[in-house]
């Protein structure tokens, strides 16, 4: 079976071209080329259903932070319309940059064993050239560092051990936190122990499909999405309350967008799969609070557009605000620009740059100790384009603990 | 008081009076084109759109099959612009008679078209969106043909060829002096001039209005009115021409038109006195979906954008009293030899589908009486647009605005698309209308006021029906009328322009459609303050203020709507 991507659903139907999406768009903002999500989802799909040559180039801007969905009034899921016409088209095969920037996992199995030397070689001059000419990954951004030990290693040998709780959760860690940095699922486990919860990993667990969706590779995502999905019902059946997520781009990805685009049926699971933040609000309204000591920091939290998507926003102000010490600075909700792989890509790094720039602005004029933000992208472009280093929110927790 | 002098004066601006304006030009007789509104504002612009392959009239009427089957290959080369080549398919479903589907491909291949018998499978693989519970479907040469655009273009190479159109003349009496027609006496409507043609012959081409002209001259002319009303889908539901393979019935043709679907049609019998005022009733509208969704079940699931009707011109010739019966077969009389009234020739009935026959046949009474014997070449001559020339794909200019600017004025559309980056900013967002094309379309193709321009380039006719196009296209319009130095009212017309559209909404508010609605009488009501605009509140005819009318109906359906779902 491959992703259906045909004109089946008629979504665009609904929409009352009240054209709020595109003044929300943060590409149709800085990108005069893309005429933002109205044109380019429901009003350009009446035209593709007519015939596929009315298909128009400059979808391949859309960064699918699906900012226009959150705007929409009338239910139109715009940033999906575009994501399946870009496929349908056929106009944007995937290149072998694009294979590279979106099979995480893959890459990072071949990089964590050798991490040392790929992080060296990715920061050398003429190798960031090469890749640039050869590849069209632009030399400018900082790519992601890969760990010597990943998470998974570290959780099977150094973890504490789990089995002496009462309650036990599994914790979907995704690509970043086993290959990447580790450091946001080691603060997971650390801040659930002193909350007298147990964490547990799946058997295993492939890659959410965000970066293969935004890529074109559907079917890959799909056959992912299947996986996970197996995997969590297994996990549920057995003693796992629930199954968390700490990247909420992976979250949404693993909840909504399953069923919603890749057809991978988990209705009956989603209730019982968190991003991080709403767990921890449940519980710490439910009296199951840790001890925490005073923070004594300055920070500046950045909104992720896939959290903006889910609603989650206020859910990660609510546990910073209970973290005593914090001074928290809330930046304008806007996108930074670097879109998963997007920002990575030659031909967008500028339109990511200046997507980005009043983010930038706006944090050193605050000056902050650190950056706080859910996903690890915006992580990446944060710290590649200020001198900010930036912290996931379950890391300013573990530091109060 | 104005007064001109030629060989021939038209009435009527649909497609035969187009149609034979162009035709005396191409034979070099000096012809006046006078239309009491805007071309195809009547009949012409108030039907499917369909390109016959004469199919639907094989096993009824063999003679106007075969007209049909003629003017479908001839229009399909020198209208290419205005026609696409969807092909259609006959559907017999689990309700209609099996048997009939050989009576039908043996009378097809009487009248000379060609037929392919498709097992339901391969007619799914054709049209995903027809009804999967068919029996069988019969292929056939069916497509589209949009009249705006073939009468517009029929007009344009009249004018390029000497002639004069005059929109917005109403004719008031014929000028007839010792016994022979021998011009037109008008009144402009927007101004109130007088405007006086003589000419040598008057054709009347007024179609179901032609019974007045006729009166005007103590003739007598038994038009038989049939109303026809059509549903538009939001978008292509189906991308061939669906119909039932039976006897011709209510809502049995769904054609895929440009950038939407239109289901059709009713046939009820009107009033001579009320063609001027007919409505779409709600029990047509549920006859429309009921039947267009055993085609296409697709239809229930999508939006239904507007509704119309036009009037069939159909001339009395037996008993019949519902009027799908009756031939669609072309009539003319030279009234010279009928009522020994020369001077006055009367063209009727016939079908868009034959409107380039009824005008040859029409031009050859008129070119006799006239003495020239130059030949009718409009079978062979193609009309502007449709040298099937690819245009040079403008760099600053995105695909769909280019693919769609040639789809509706063929090659001539380089010349609006080659403009500066201002003339290619996009106007109608839905149809990818440009600046540049509304600009075209008023130098050059005689568009006065917004729904003339709707008429000629599909401004607001795509889901938002004018909300976000309408007071940008307003500013447009006003911009190059001031340029050619003509004043206009534009508060009136924007205002006119939205109520044209509100009517073809109302009939079918609920769901999305009520939404639209409601979105577009809160921008242009409550946030522009459009009726306390000078002149929102002075209507035409003393109507009670448009808008507030309109308000009232939207709050009324809303309501309705609440009941219905507590």
């Amino acid at each position: 079976m491959s992703v259906n991507l045909a004109l089946l659903d008629t979504s665009f139907d609904m929409c009352i071209k009240c054209t709020v999406c595109t003044t929300k768009c943060p590409v149709a903002e800085v990108q005069p080329d893309y005429p933002g999500p109205k044109q380019s989802g429901p009003d350009g799909e009446r035209w593709r259903i007519k015939g596929e040559g009315f298909y128009d180039e400059s979808l391949k801007y859309c960064t699918n932070c699906k900012r226009c969905e959150v705007a929409c009034p009338s239910g139109v899921e715009i940033g999906s319309i575009i994501q399946k016409a870009k496929v349908r088209s056929g106009r944007h095969k995937p290149k072998i940059r694009d294979y590279i920037l979106s099979h995480t996992d893959l890459m990072g199995a071949v990089a964590t064993p050798v991490a040392p030397v790929v992080n060296m070689v990715t920061k050398v001059k003429p190798v960031r050239k090469l890749m640039d000419k050869v590849l069209d990954i632009d030399e400018r951004p900082a790519l992601p560092t890969y760990s010597w030990q990943t998470f998974r290693q570290w959780f099977k040998k150094d973890a504490p051990d789990q089995t002496g709780f009462k309650r036990q959760i599994t914790f979907y860690h995704g690509c970043y936190i086993n290959s990447n940095d580790t450091t946001v699922g080691k603060d997971l486990v650390k801040v659930l122990n002193a909350m007298n919860i147990g964490v547990q990993l799946l058997k295993k667990e492939k890659c959410c499909g965000v970066p293969l969706i935004a890529n074109g590779f559907m079917d890959k995502a799909q056959s992912n999405a299947k996986l996970n999905t197996e995997q969590f019902r297994e996990a549920l059946e057995g003693d796992s309350e629930c199954v968390i997520s700490t990247s909420s781009s992976c979250s949404m990805t693993i909840r909504d967008e399953y069923h919603k685009l890749l057809e991978v049926d988990n209705r009956e699971l989603v209730d019982r799969i968190f991003f991080f933040n709403t767990f921890l609000v449940k519980e710490f309204e439910q009296g199951n609070l840790p001890e925490m000591k005073p923070v004594k920091i300055k920070i500046a939290y950045h909104s992720p557009c896939h959290l903006i998507r889910v609603g989650g926003i206020v859910f990660t102000l609510e546990i910073l605000r209970r973290i005593p010490g914090v001074e928290l600075h809330m930046l304008d909700q806007r996108c930074c620009g670097q879109a998963g792989t997007y920002g990575f890509k030659k031909e967008n790094y500028e339109t990511s740059q200046e997507i980005g720039a009043p983010i930038f602005d706006q944090i050193n004029k605050i000056n902050p100790d650190f950056v706080v933000t859910d996903c690890e992208a915006c992580k990446m472009q944060v710290e590649s384009s200020t001198d900010y280093k930036v912290l996931h929110p379950l890391s300013v927790l573990a530091r109060a603990l | 008081m104005k007064t001109i002098e030629t060989d021939v004066v038209v009435i009527g601006g649909g497609a035969t009076g187009a149609g034979i304006l162009r035709d005396c030009a191409l034979r070099g007789i000096k012809a006046v084109l006078v239309e009491r509104d805007d071309i195809a504002n009547g009949t012409t612009g108030r039907n499917h759109g369909l390109l016959h392959s004469g199919a639907r009239y094989a096993v009824t009427d063999g003679h106007s099959a075969k007209e049909c089957i003629r003017e479908n290959r001839i229009l399909k080369n020198i209208a290419s612009h205005c026609v696409e080549e969807t092909d259609g398919l006959f559907l017999t479903l689990p309700e209609d008679e099996l048997s009939f589907q050989h009576k039908f491909i043996t009378a097809c291949s009487d009248a000379g078209i060609e037929t392919q018998l498709l097992t339901p499978q391969e007619a799914l693989k054709l049209e995903p969106n027809a009804n999967p519970d068919m029996l069988g479907a019969v292929r056939v040469p069916d497509g589209t043909l949009d009249p705006f655009r073939l009468t517009s273009a029929n007009i344009l190479d009249a004018v390029e060829h000497g002639a004069q159109v005059m929109t917005y003349k109403k004719v008031v009496s014929l000028i007839i002096e010792q016994g022979i027609v021998r011009g037109v006496n008008c009144i402009d409507i927007k101004t109130g001039e007088a405007v006086t043609v003589r000419a040598r012959q008057v054709v009347n081409a007024a179609g179901i209005w032609g019974q007045q002209i006729a009166e005007y001259a103590n003739l007598s002319i038994r038009m038989f009115p049939a109303k026809g009303s059509l549903l538009i889908m939001d978008y292509r539901i189906n991308s061939m021409v669906l119909n039932r393979c039976r006897k011709p019935a209510d809502a049995d043709i769904l054609v895929p038109g440009d950038t939407i679907s239109l289901i059709g049609t009713t046939s009820r019998k009107v009033p001579y006195e009320e063609i001027d005022n007919i409505k779409v009733d709600s029990d047509e509208i549920d006859v429309l979906i009921r039947e267009g969704e055993k085609l296409a079940p697709i239809l229930g699931r999508s939006r239904v954008l507007r509704a119309y009707c036009g009037v069939r011109p159909l001339i009395s010739v037996d008993g019949d009293t519902s009027g799908r019966n009756i031939s669609r077969g072309i009539v003319i009389r030279d009234h010279a030899d009928t009522d020994g009234l020369p001077g006055l020739v009367t063209v009727a009935g016939g079908k868009l589908m034959t409107y380039r026959l009824m005008a040859e046949m029409t031009t050859d009474v008129v070119s006799k009486n006239l003495e020239t014997n130059a030949c009718c070449t409009t079978a062979e001559t193609k009309l502007p647009g449709a040298s099937k020339d690819k245009i040079k794909q403008a760099a600053s200019v995105s695909v769909p605005v280019s693919i769609s600017a040639q789809y509706r004025h063929g090659e001539r559309a380089e010349q609006f698309l080659k403009g500066d980056s201002l003339s290619k900013s996009v106007v109608c967002e839905c149809e990818m209308i440009t600046r540049g094309e509304i600009e075209y379309a008023i130098e050059q193709l005689n568009a006065h006021s917004l729904v003339d321009l709707r008429r000629r380039t599909r401004l607001g006719m795509g889901p938002c029906q004018g909300e976000v196009c309408a007071c940008r296209a307003a500013d447009v319009l006003q911009e190059t009328l001031k340029k050619q130095g003509k004043e206009t009212n534009i508060a009136k017309d924007l205002n006119e322009f939205l109520q044209t559209r509100w009517k073809g909404v109302l009939p079918v508010l609920w769901g999305d459609a009520l939404r639209e609605a409601d979105f577009t009488y809160w921008t242009y009501q409550s946030l522009l303050g459009a009726s306390s605009l000078e002149d929102f509140s002075h209507n035409r005819s003393g109507q009670k203020d448009g808008i507030q009318n309109t308000a009232a109906l939207v709050e009324n359906s809303l309501a309705t709507q609440l009941e219905r779902e507590v």
